[in-house]
């Protein structure tokens, strides 16, 4: 249909200005305090090429306080409550009924990604033309979903949209066939007018329930619609069945059995051509000549005189232009009429000579009485075998990108598309591709596929993946997985380390630091160990003992990413030999902690304290060296900042140095004495 | 969102056509609208199935046969949450369902063990912080103990007898700390327990001894979303993994296939039939040395694409569903 787009209903651009964002799927729309200043109307939305309609939902009232609260200022408008309308472009793949369409398809685009170039030549070809039916049957099964659904849905606003839905397949599908036939199989003159009528056969079925009527009356030829039927059955070049029809006919007419005699014989002899190599296009059209002025013949002798029916059907056998146009209304379609009139007067029609046929078709046909509508121009326009037009009005006229999407990448893949650069750089192809996958990408979970659509477009895939895939919602662990393993895969190392940055947050937030802990070693991100290191530290400072156990004892090698990390884990470590009281290995990994640099200066204290019950013990634990090397430490603490000491009036930090230092010295002197003494017995 | 819980019918039994073949696709029965994400589910019985949700809540839905619908049964809001069970905002994901009628435990992403019963509306019991990651999976190891595995690579067993909020034991890789996504316990022997990781590895453990697996067995190429034993025949076992595939791991315990000098000599036919005895106890799980003992390995997907999220298996048939949005059934896994 020919809806121009539409403009966002409510937003008035003559009354007040308005403003828009682009977000990754949806557009923004206000309306700002400012009134129209004259100047010319303009059309929000939808991006050039202007093309498919769009839905509008009101956005929230304070986002539009927000965004006016911004823009005021002086304007002509009345300042009244002002609106954000969220305009969403892609709605089609929120319906339920299509998403098997996208699925599938994305099943076929992918494999005939991956067949590339294998075969050559004919084979080739032959699996392109099954690319090209996998995807009708795709769309064929679609239409048969919705269909079942708009019949058993009680909802008349839903049946009606599904009623339309199966429309637009159809004739989607007819687009689709047509353009199999003349640019993927590109079919030679001969077998090109069978492929044609396979294809009116397929989709001219107004007159089916008609033809199954007469059918099965218990004497057909007594029907009064069996001439229309026999006529059918003439028009789309359905010889056999027109004479199985006949026959009845004429048993049951013997008067007329001389003239059905004729007329059989003329239908059965007529030649057509043949898939195979059997005949060569001359041999055909000689033997046609015969035919033809054979029938003439018969006709001019006024054989069929008698009845007009059967003078009709021997007209049409001729390829009498009026004649055939008499059965408008069983033909209901102008390109019926084309390959009808293709069957009975040009049979051997090469491809190139169907534009001037097309043309003439429509104009008889519509007779100036209507104009032609979107779809006809789209079937000119593949008669004419002017691909892009094809996809340029299947774009304006279409609501979604995926029939231009695939259509061109095959065509592409038959390496019919010159490499036609467009003024942003891309072709066509990937043009196309990157709209559809974008369009996937605001959906909860067909996001999954526009995946695989952006590592097939060269040039901007993966600059449109890296935008998208950051903004995908994470609202679970299992949907933040799946995004990161894309990433890993195509070492996104930005994103990677984004989305862990962002679910080690949340888990942070959530108090679950082990999670937090697996997220930052997943993206190994030392910086957020660090962070979460300091976290357990200063949980334990605060409440003296250690949460998550089970965490901090069980580090393993995950334990060096970072060296807040590996103190936490040796600090553990420590406090567990104490536990079981292995006092000399603790008392080394203490002092390790120190003179190696791991613990932080911050903690030094805390470690100098933790040592006071190891000095204290009746056996000596610390050696001499170690003892200095305590002292040494003890002093570089409290050296670093003797102004900040005088300030300290903190009696508990004097005391405890005092108690260090006590503690240091007295250790220090038994440890001389015992080191001194030789062991006896 | 829209999701759904569906009930389909894959065909009845006598519907096999002239050679034996299935004809056919399935059909759906029933479905009900399903708030949240669908993490994990299970029957419950014959008739209930407990669905563990996104929101953190667990719903048992109830299938009428007779007149094939489904309804909620019962619900637990919140089982599992973050933080303060009352704010609005702060449902975490409930991540396993396991079910042992009438009980039922549920793990979820807040590091939280759930253990319900069928009947009761209150939890009977909770360990809020069991863990301090998430726990991905549960499973039942004994009727009063259960398996569970995080996102640290740790495989822990919960006595559900003891009161005290402690795992009474701990597993963990040796290496880096993979997150362990999945765990299925062996059908008869309860001693052997099979986890899949992030990176794809499937890991064999013998929880009778140390606390490292037996067998690592490097397999799918992302992360391995469920690993299931046979229930019947225990020496299938099948994986599948967000890379696409779904393989089927099959390990024969065929002592003919033994080197021939046990075979020799008056003294060896009775240490033969000694070791013979034994061997066909110890499962060609735990062996060592996986080359071996034949394992084969089939991938059953030929045009994989996207990833393979679940799968189950039962008898000759197997069922797995992908992201293409499309539920495979194999109904003749053995033929």
């Amino acid at each position: 249909d020919t809806v121009p787009p539409q403009v966002v209903p409510g937003a008035d651009p003559s009354a007040r200005q308005l403003c828009f964002a682009w977000g990754p799927a949806e557009v923004l729309v206000c309306e700002t305090l400012f009134g129209r200043a004259g100047g010319c109307r303009s059309r929000c939305l939808s991006r050039c090429p202007s093309r498919s309609r769009s839905r509008a939902e009101r956005g929230p009232g304070a986002a539009a306080r927000a965004l006016t609260g911004s823009v005021a200022g002086a304007g002509e408008g009345a300042p009244s409550s002002s609106r954000v309308f969220v305009v969403r472009r892609d709605q089609d793949i929120y319906i339920q009924t299509l998403r098997k369409l996208f699925n599938e398809s994305h099943g076929i685009f992918m494999g005939l990604q991956r067949s590339e170039e294998e075969l050559a030549g004919k084979s080739r070809k032959a699996q392109l033309v099954q690319v090209s039916k996998n995807y009708r049957s795709v769309i064929r099964a679609c239409m048969e979903d919705m269909h079942q659904a708009a019949v058993s849905t009680r909802d008349p606003a839903l049946q009606g949209q599904y009623s339309t839905q199966v429309s637009i397949l159809s004739a989607m599908e007819l687009i689709w066939n047509l353009c199999e036939i003349l640019f993927v199989e590109a079919a030679a003159a001969g077998p090109l007018l069978l492929r044609l009528l396979d294809w009116v056969r397929l989709h001219v079925c107004d007159v089916d329930s008609m033809v199954r009527e007469v059918l099965s009356s218990e004497s057909p030829s007594k029907h009064k619609l069996f001439w229309n039927v026999v006529d059918v059955f003439v028009l789309q070049g359905r010889m056999d069945e027109a004479r199985h029809l006949l026959s009845k006919e004429a048993s049951a007419n013997p008067a007329s059995m001389n003239m059905y005699k004729i007329l059989d014989e003329l239908m059965k002899k007529m030649p057509v051509p043949s898939l195979g190599n059997t005949q060569t296009l001359t041999e055909l059209e000689l033997k046609w000549q015969h035919w033809h002025e054979e029938c003439q013949r018969y006709l001019q002798d006024g054989t069929f005189a008698s009845n007009p029916h059967m003078e009709s059907i021997c007209k049409i056998l001729l390829g009498d232009e009026d004649a055939i146009l008499e059965k408008k209304e069983l033909m209901t379609t102008w390109y019926h009429f084309l390959v009808t009139r293709l069957l009975y007067s040009h049979p051997t029609v090469k491809p190139m000579e169907l534009r001037f046929y097309a043309q003439s078709s429509m104009d008889l046909f519509l007779g100036g009485e209507s104009s032609p509508e979107p779809l006809d121009m789209i079937l000119m326009a593949a008669f004419e075998f002017e691909m892009h037009q094809v996809i340029k009005e299947c774009s304006i006229v279409l609501s979604n990108w995926w029939f231009v999407a695939h259509l061109t990448d095959l065509l592409d893949h038959c390496k019919l598309l010159q490499s036609h650069s467009l003024y942003f750089g891309s072709n066509m192809r990937e043009f196309l591709l990157l709209e559809y996958a974008s369009g996937l990408f605001s959906h909860h979970s067909l996001w999954q596929l526009g995946v695989d659509y952006f590592d097939h477009c060269p040039e901007f895939g993966r600059v449109y993946l890296e935008l998208h895939i950051e903004r995908i919602p994470l609202s679970t662990e299992q949907k933040a997985l799946k995004v990161l393993r894309i990433c890993e895969q195509r070492q996104m190392h930005e994103q990677v380390r984004s989305v862990c940055k962002i679910m080690a947050m949340k888990a942070l937030r959530n108090n679950r630091l082990g999670s937090a802990l697996s997220w930052s070693i997943r993206a190994k991100d030392a910086a957020f160990a660090t962070l979460i290191s300091d976290r357990f530290l200063k949980d334990y400072c605060e409440r003296g003992c250690f949460s998550d156990l089970d965490l901090i004892d069980n580090l393993g090698p995950s334990m060096l990413l970072s060296d807040r990390l590996t103190f936490l884990g040796k600090y553990r470590e420590f406090h567990r030999l104490y536990g079981e009281k292995r006092f000399p290995e603790a008392a080394r990994l203490l002092l390790t902690l120190m003179t190696a640099h791991i613990a932080p200066c911050s903690f030094w204290m805390t470690l100098l304290t933790d040592a006071l019950p190891l000095l204290e013990q009746k056996e000596v634990i610390f050696s001499a060296e170690q003892t200095y090397e305590l002292m040494r430490c003890l002093e570089d603490l409290t050296a670093g900042n003797p102004d900040k000491q005088k300030f300290q009036d903190d009696d508990v930090e004097t005391t405890k140095v005092e108690m260090l230092r006590l503690a240091l010295a007295r250790n220090l002197a038994r440890v001389i004495v015992k080191e001194g003494t030789v062991e006896g017995s | 969102q829209d999701n759904r819980i569906s009930i389909w019918s894959a065909g009845d039994l006598g519907n096999a056509g002239l050679n034996g073949e299935y004809h056919g696709e399935p059909h759906l029965l029933c479905d009900i609208q399903h708030n949240g994400d669908v993490m994990d589910m299970q029957f419950l019985d014959q008739e209930r199935i407990v669905v563990a949700s996104s929101t953190g809540t667990v719903t048992i839905f109830r299938h009428h046969q007779n007149n094939q619908t489904l309804s909620a049964n019962h619900r637990w809001e919140k089982a599992h949450y973050h933080v303060d069970q009352d704010t609005s905002y702060g449902g975490a994901a409930c991540t396993g369902v396991v079910c042992n009628n009438p009980e039922i435990v549920t793990v979820g992403e807040d590091g939280r063990i759930n253990l319900f019963r069928a009947d009761q509306k209150d939890a009977v019991r909770t360990i809020d912080n069991a863990d301090s990651s998430t726990l991905h999976a549960v499973t039942f190891l004994r009727t009063t103990e259960i398996l569970t595995v995080n996102s640290i690579g740790q495989l822990k067993i919960w006595d559900l007898r003891q009161q005290r909020n402690e795992p009474s034991q701990i597993f963990s890789l040796a290496g880096d700390r993979v997150p362990l996504h999945c765990v299925d316990r062996h059908p008869n022997q309860q001693h052997i327990v099979a986890t899949g990781g992030q990176d794809g590895m499937l890991s064999i453990w013998d929880i009778r001894q140390g606390t490292m697996p037996v067998s690592l067995l490097n397999a799918h190429e992302a992360e391995m979303w469920e690993v299931h034993f046979h229930p019947s025949d225990p020496d299938h076992l099948f994986t599948c993994s967000e890379d696409g595939s779904l393989w089927h791991w099959y390990t024969s315990t065929n002592v003919s296939e033994k080197p021939s000098f046990l075979h020799q000599g008056g003294r060896s036919t009775a240490y033969l039939s000694h070791s013979t005895i034994n061997q066909s106890v110890v499962s060609a799980w735990l062996s060592s040395d996986p080359t071996k003992d034949r394992m084969e390995i089939t991938n059953l997907i030929p045009n994989q694409t996207l990833s393979v999220n679940s799968l189950d298996v039962l008898g000759p048939c197997l069922v797995y569903g992908t992201d293409a949005e499309a539920i495979y059934v194999n109904r003749q896994l053995f033929a």
